[in-house]
């Protein structure tokens, strides 16, 4: 039976890569081979279910396969079967289906139909590893998958400015997520000194209860989860992120891609289960985020950013019923707010005619300003108003706080870089020889060598990511930064050269790929990072191997590399605060610059003017 | 020796001094070099004008320009504001190999145009020649030196925010909390707002002094961020056009404030104000302070936006190839109706017709039309602006608004309302609540109600119907009210409108009609006058697709009204003594007809008597078979119904996709206008035109003088030429002219459509609804002779623009010798059409059910679909 869990995972996985292959202007086609797709897997988990509830409804774990073991370190692909799977994934497929279905006309002779539903089965393949997952490992390469498909899905009109601006500002939100679960797996292995599933957490985690490791590994549960869920401090990229179709709006960001920070709370409940602490934290967290999303809601003047900053308040009071233990509540909550938000962005566009129609019966004057405009409350009532319509400042102090520092920062290391450009090769040389020589040297000197080279990793990405020239002068700093980051983790402790050859083989190949992509391109047009070059009209095939090469050369579950982060990481001990630091922000920023020169090259208006261009304001 | 150096000085000295007088003189002069009232009068001027989207009322996207013929102006335009106007050349060229745009036809218009010794010359500049079509636009390039000398994007920084206000304020009923509004204006509210608050929207103190201090003048503003007066123009050109759609609905609320059920007082000189302020802000709060002017001394001279733009090469190909495309479809026309006129001669008219039916010159009509002459041959059909002739505002039962039901720029007097007794409660949904967006109820609602929004979503998905979400054409007016028509005594009124009309303002606007269609005599017992209006779901563009004669709203009141009064006794006797003798035999029935779901609905039933009860019915499955045939002809363009099967099955397909929330096409609204008949039905009735041309009847035999004529070809330009041209410019640039499609659309306020939560308004039509159009300019075929025409059209400067500057072809079909004759430069000459014989057309559903569907939406497919003419058996 166990097994058979599998199978959840295998039906998308099939259908995605059938649908790769089926011809792009074959509508119903492709539109039928997605909806059948789904509706089989939705059968089979009511059979599944039923079944399940039928013989005594216990936590079921499938260990899939091991994918590389060593002596410390085992990675697995393992499933994991509960009530909260049971509802997500019936509240996802019938969405999912739903929404398939509604698509495949509303999407009718659309640019890029078939992009839309190649996206939309990934993302249900996502969703499906994300709710199944036995253990952090797999469900992080769902949670990868569900980020890049927002990504996708965001700029899925590509050729104006604005998708793509806003889909490069919700995947540094995600990323930022992505990175505290890798952090947060890597705390886990090292307070259970193994690989440990779901089942296992479920299990045994009250035997070492102790360590303070936890309050961390809760911090950075908890980030992930308001990143992925729209929480607070994050809220404003939600509205922002409604920028592809309708339909993709809906299913995403109404119903179920928001809701699966609620999930991984649930999820990793045993984790913080004992932090009282924390549960007030999350209360806390989750009361404000209701009340400030609510107020936020309730000034919005454009219907899709109210129904998102709605369900952002839905989803404050879920967190709190997690954090109160009232799961199964949470879950109906999810399911409930799952569907009304859906419906509600499906049939947004008609809000228009509902509504004034009914003005022309109802309408009553507001009475306009008569209280005494300097009586407190009303002063705290205009107060509420404005930061309302600000959105409480999120988008600015994200921005000014979380990405700012770092441009500046890069722009630092640029002028830095430009004034000594001998820089780099001695620092490669120096790198490389510690590398070399690692047994050799002091345990304390290596150990700042790690650190060194880190930073200057660090340094290097971050003039990728503000550069605004050549781009593929970008595109070789992120490659030698990936150099320095592989020495800098490998020197760190006794290393394996098994694991830096995981590592590095997918980056290399990604890293050749993209340089001959961007030095044919380079040929026809002059790719500056000045501006965006909506190159993937012209250049679709370039475009999709370059997204191929970004892909792998960030680690997404494409090449061993996302294997091999994993297995670095486990060379970093758990009492190196200030290296993980630095190595978190370079897996943050090495993403972003990378996408960022993606999206500069192939998104955004195309700047050949033989055709109708986008207003830069749309 | 001294003297004469102190002389010498002292001369200098007076010459300098002049000179000074005259730099000063200068300066006065460059004092007035920005007026103020001038820039703002031009900016809204070229905005777009665009009302609030409920009252979506077609114009020519390019109005600005129509004072100069149409390639000066839309190239005058592309330039200023980098606009494409014409299909690209590669377009073209493709049309051509494809043998859209026939080798004749353009060696034709090669010759016509081009002296004959050229013609090789620009034959092959047309057919191989590459040229750059990049289009530099003058517009943007002052204020884009903020990014490129200062490293600050002013938009990035100050749109979203200001976006987010405007919106608010202009909100009509989406947010909970109102903007608190203050009823001095836009201004005033935000000040009171900044004084009156913990927050406020600028994150510096000298931008937010100035405003709180009244330090609003616009002059001044632009000096701390422009410096030298003589860019400021050029200056505020930039920074509006950068958000034309929220400026251009700004100023359009500023001249029209009731266009806003919810009334909002803004100008666009506040706009400015405040987008000054907050760009002060912006650059004070990333330069602390430091930051110098836009220009200095050595600024390059202010670009002249409006300056002359030179005819260059690719205009000129672009020029004769887009008329080579539009002449090739024209002459197939041409040749249709020749082929036409001869017969029409030779047929005279039934002496007894079994009805007559009027409706709208709406080129949606068109098809419907034919099926029911060939349904019923003794019939005859007639076409009218679909406001009947009867303008008046409207107020339903128990609405607190009126509603206009006549063309845009016609201001009624009258107002008809709308009475019942026994009114049926509107049906509310209870997901669209605005209670679901609050935290409490949100969660209570979304614990109950999420899952009955499941239930409701599976059954828009498999059992779609008519809910009162859906926009329902019918439900404009009541069947079963009653309406205040008559106003006995002439002195009911109120808020200054007359309720009703008098007999005799009844019976003018009957004759008058009457008239118009050459309806004097000849009766038949039954004349209905069908309007039109559309049914659709989840389409905020859906007064787009209703009458364009009643201000974008279903016409169902004025049909119902013009038969009133055609009926009234009273009426009736002052019409016989005009010369209109209307038997007592015949009755005049109202109905709509429901574009989108192609359903009839006929008003006062009850009304009709025993004599005419039989024969309505008969009438009525007349109606009902063409209505079928109807739906099948539409039907061959929507890839959800298989054309082929049987006519119920499409029909209730038809109906169910303008109740389907997944359908972004519940109808292609004008899509493929082209034509203009003015004349006798005959001229076209043996003809298949594809649904593309607007039919308004005329007869030349009863307007000898062409005082009729006079009246009729009053609303043509601007009704269809209006659409006519917003189809054209939303097809050649949906991104900047259009809305770009549907699917990921906002609605901002209630008052318009973004694509992002940031995004600027999107005025013009989204790509659903024009991709099958062919961008070619509405051709108005007058059945008179040239000189009565040129009489009509020469009646006022307004209506003369639209011909004389060549934005609507005009041609004179001259009765009596049956030649056309082209009116160009303000002259008619004889034109002969090119082309062989229009191909005979024996079964119009096999060639219907046997046409191609577009492979894709661009130009080159699309225009596939549409069918060539053919004369009908």
């Amino acid at each position: 039976m166990n097994q058979l869990l599998s199978c959840f995972i295998y039906l998308p996985l099939f259908t995605f890569i059938v649908s790769i292959f089926l011809p792009g202007r074959k509508e119903t086609f492709i539109s039928n081979t997605v909806i059948v797709s789904i509706t089989l897997h939705l059968i089979w988990t009511v059979c599944f279910s039923v079944n399940w509830l039928l013989n005594g409804h216990e936590g079921m774990n499938y260990k899939q396969m091991v994918i590389y073991t060593s002596s410390s370190f085992e990675f697995y692909i393992d499933y994991f079967f509960d009530l909260t799977t049971l509802v997500y994934s019936m509240v996802g497929g019938v969405i999912s289906l739903i929404v398939a279905i509604f698509s495949k006309t509303y999407m009718h002779r659309e640019a890029g139909y078939k992009r839309f539903f190649v996206t939309l089965i990934l993302f249900y393949l996502g969703y499906q590893i994300v709710i199944f997952s036995g253990n952090f490992e797999t469900l992080f390469i769902g949670w990868e998958i569900i980020g890049l498909c927002s990504f996708l899905l965001i700029s899925f009109y590509r050729d104006r400015y604005l998708p793509v601006k806003n889909s490069l500002k919700t995947l540094s939100v995600y990323r930022l997520g992505d990175v505290c679960l890798i952090l947060a797996m890597w705390l886990l292995h090292h307070i259970f000194q193994q690989n440990i599933t779901f089942q296992e957490m479920f299990d045994t985690s009250s035997a070492i209860l102790d360590s303070n490791l936890y309050v961390y590994l809760s911090i950075l549960i908890l980030v992930a989860v308001a990143a992925k869920s729209a929480m607070l401090p994050f809220s404003s990229w939600l509205p922002r992120a409604m920028e592809g179709p309708t339909t993709s709006s809906a299913v995403f960001y109404g119903s179920l891609s928001i809701h699966l920070g609620v999930f991984l709370l649930i999820r990793t409940n045993p984790l913080w289960n004992h932090l009282f602490a924390f549960k007030i934290a999350l209360v806390i967290l989750g009361g404000l985020t209701s009340m400030v999303a609510t107020s936020i809601a309730k000034v919005q003047h454009a219907v899709k950013p109210q129904i998102a900053y709605a369900s952002i308040a839905q989803i404050g009071l879920m967190v709190i019923e997690v954090a109160l233990g009232w799961h199964q509540v949470a879950l109906i909550h999810f399911a409930g707010n799952a569907f009304l938000r859906t419906y509600q962005l499906l049939v947004s566009p008609s809000v228009l005619s509902y509504k004034i129609h009914n003005m022309m019966i109802e309408f009553k004057k507001a009475p306009g300003v008569q209280k005494n405009t300097l009586s407190p409350l009303y002063k705290w009532y205009n107060t509420l108003y404005i930061l309302g319509v600000k959105e409480w400042n999120m988008d600015k102090n994200l921005f000014e706080f979380l990405w700012l520092p770092f441009k500046k920062l890069g722009l630092m290391f640029t002028t830095i870089l430009n004034r000594t450009t001998t820089v780099i090769p001695i620092m490669l040389s120096f790198s490389l020889f510690s590398f070399i020589a690692d047994d050799h040297v002091h345990y304390y000197i290596d150990h700042s060598f790690t650190l060194i080279a880190g930073v200057s990793a660090l340094a290097l990405i971050l003039t990728a990511f503000t550069e605004r020239g050549s781009a593929r002068k970008a595109w070789n700093r992120l490659g030698i930064a990936q150099v320095f980051l592989t020495c800098s983790i490998a020197l760190n402790e006794d290393f394996d050269l098994n694991h830096i050859l995981i590592f590095s083989s997918g980056i290399i190949i990604s890293f050749i790929v993209g340089y001959v992509v961007l030095s044919k391109l380079q040929e026809v047009d002059d790719i500056t990072l000045n501006r965006f070059h909506g190159h993937s009209d012209r250049n679709s095939g370039l475009s999709i191997w370059f997204l191929l090469a970004c892909m792998g050369f960030i680690g997404l579950p494409l090449t061993p590399t996302f294997l091999g982060i994993d297995l670095l990481f486990t060379h970093i001990q758990h009492h190196q605060g200030l290296f993980i630091f630095i190595i978190a922000l370079n897996f943050i920023f090495i993403e972003l610059s990378v996408l960022r020169i993606y999206a500069r090259i192939f998104m955004g208006p195309s700047a050949k003017a033989d055709h109708a261009i986008a207003f830069r304001s749309s | 020796m001294m003297v004469m150096k102190t002389l010498t000085r002292y001369t200098d000295l007076i010459f300098h001094q002049q000179n000074e007088r005259i730099l000063m003189k200068n300066n006065t002069v460059k004092e007035q070099v920005f007026d103020l009232e001038d820039a703002l009068s031009k900016l809204k001027h070229y905005l777009p004008s665009q009302t609030p989207i409920k009252d979506f009322i077609h114009h020519n996207t390019l109005h600005a320009f129509q004072d100069m013929k149409f390639y000066d102006a839309i190239f005058k335009a592309a330039k200023i504001f980098g606009y494409q106007v014409t299909l690209g050349l590669n377009d073209y060229r493709r049309l051509f190999y494809q043998e859209r745009i026939s080798e004749n036809k353009l060696n034709d218009i090669i010759i016509r145009n081009k002296p004959i010794t050229e013609f090789d010359e620009w034959k092959s500049k047309l057919l191989f020649k590459q040229i750059d079509e990049e289009i530099k636009p003058r517009i943007g390039t002052l204020r884009s030196q903020w990014k490129s000398r200062f490293k600050i994007n002013l938009d990035d920084t100050v749109h979203p925010l200001l976006f987010r206000i405007l919106g608010s304020y202009l909100d009509q009923g989406i947010s909970l909390w109102k903007f608190p509004t203050h009823p001095d204006g836009f201004l005033a509210s935000i000040r009171q707002l900044e004084q009156s608050s913990y927050s406020g929207f600028f994150k510096t103190k000298r931008a937010k002094s100035f405003l709180l201090d009244n330090k609003t003048d616009i002059g001044e503003l632009l000096k701390y961020l422009v410096a030298d007066e003589k860019y400021f123009e050029e200056y505020l050109f930039d920074q509006q056009f950068s958000h034309q759609g929220w400026s251009g609905i700004v100023a359009a609320v500023e001249d029209a404030p009731h266009t806003l059920l919810d009334v909002r007082k803004i100008s666009l000189s506040e706009l400015i104000v405040f987008e000054l302020l907050l760009e002060i802000d912006s650059l004070d709060y990333y330069f602390g302070g430091h930051w110098s002017p836009l220009t200095r001394t050595d600024s390059k001279e202010p670009a002249n936006l409006f300056d002359p733009v030179e005819r260059n090469e690719l205009q000129e190909v672009l020029m004769l190839w887009q008329n080579a495309f539009e002449w090739n479809y024209y002459d197939e026309v041409l040749s249709g109706i020749a082929s036409q006129s001869f017969k029409s001669e030779k047929k005279s008219a039934p002496s007894s017709k079994s009805f007559q039916a009027i409706f709208c010159i709406d080129e949606r009509e068109c098809s419907l039309r034919r099926h029911i002459e060939q349904q019923d041959p003794n019939c005859e059909t007639l076409g009218s602006p679909g406001f009947f002739g009867v303008e008046f505002f409207f107020q339903a039962h128990g609405a607190k608004f009126y509603e206009k039901l006549c063309p845009a720029p016609v201001t009624p007097k009258y107002l008809i309302k709308e009475v019942m007794h026994h009114a049926p409660q509107r049906g509310k949904e209870l997901l669209y609540t605005q209670q679901n967006q609050t935290m409490l109820y949100g969660m209570l609602n979304s614990i109950t109600l999420g899952f009955y929004a499941g239930v409701r979503l599976i059954q828009t998905l498999f059992f779609p119907k008519m809910s009162p979400a859906i926009s329902n054409a019918f439900s404009h007016m009541n069947k079963e009210a009653l309406l205040t028509i008559e106003n006995k005594s002439g002195a009911e009124s109120e808020n200054n409108l007359q309720v009703g009309f008098t007999i005799q303002e009844m019976a003018m606007r009957v004759e008058s009609l009457l008239k118009g269609i050459g309806l004097i005599k000849d009766f038949a017992t039954i004349v209905y006058t069908i309007a039109h209006g559309s049914s659709s779901a989840n389409n905020p563009h859906h007064s787009a697709h209703d009458c364009g004669a009643c201000s974008g709203r279903p016409g169902s009141v004025n049909a119902r009204v013009f038969a009133w009064m055609a009926n009234h006794s009273g009426v009736r006797t002052v019409l016989k003594a005009r010369g209109i003798d209307i038997p007592n035999t015949t009755l005049f029935i109202g109905g709509m007809h429901d574009t989108a779901a192609d359903q009839i609905e006929f008003y006062d039933e009850d009304k009709i008597n025993k004599n005419h009860h039989a024969q309505h019915k008969t009438n009525e499955s007349t109606f009902e078979s063409a209505l079928d045939l109807n739906a099948k002809e539409r039907s061959r363009r929507f890839a959800s119904i298989n054309t082929t099967k049987s006519l119920q099955y499409v029909r209730k397909e038809i109906l169910k996709r303008s109740v389907s929330m997944f359908e972004p096409r519940p109808e292609l609204g004008h899509g493929t206008n082209s034509l203009c008949i003015i004349g006798n039905r005959n001229i076209s009735k043996g003809l298949f035109l594809d649904r593309r041309a607007f039919l308004n009847s005329y007869d030349y035999r009863i307007d000898p003088d062409g005082t009729i004529l006079m009246q009729v070809m009053r609303p043509i330009g601007l009704v269809c030429g209006g659409i006519n041209l917003e189809y054209y410019f939303s097809r050649v640039d949906n991104h900047k002219l259009g809305a770009g499609t549907k699917l990921p659309h906002n609605v901002m306020g209630l008052i318009g459509v973004t694509n992002s939560s940031d995004g600027d308004l999107r005025p013009g039509l989204p790509v659903q609804m024009i991709e099958v159009h062919d961008p070619v300019r509405l051709l108005v075929i007058v059945e008179q002779t040239p000189e009565i025409v040129f009489k009509a059209i020469n009646s006022t400067p307004e209506i003369y623009e639209w011909y004389k500057n060549e934005w609507v072809h005009l041609i004179a079909l001259d009765p009596y010798t049956q030649h056309f004759h082209y009116f160009h430069d303000g002259n008619f000459t004889w034109y002969s059409p090119q082309g062989s014989q229009v191909p005979k057309l024996t079964d119009t559903l096999s060639l219907i059910e046997r046409s191609l569907k577009m492979p894709s939406n661009h130009i080159t497919d699309a225009t596939r679909e549409n069918l060539p003419v053919y004369q009908l058996n």
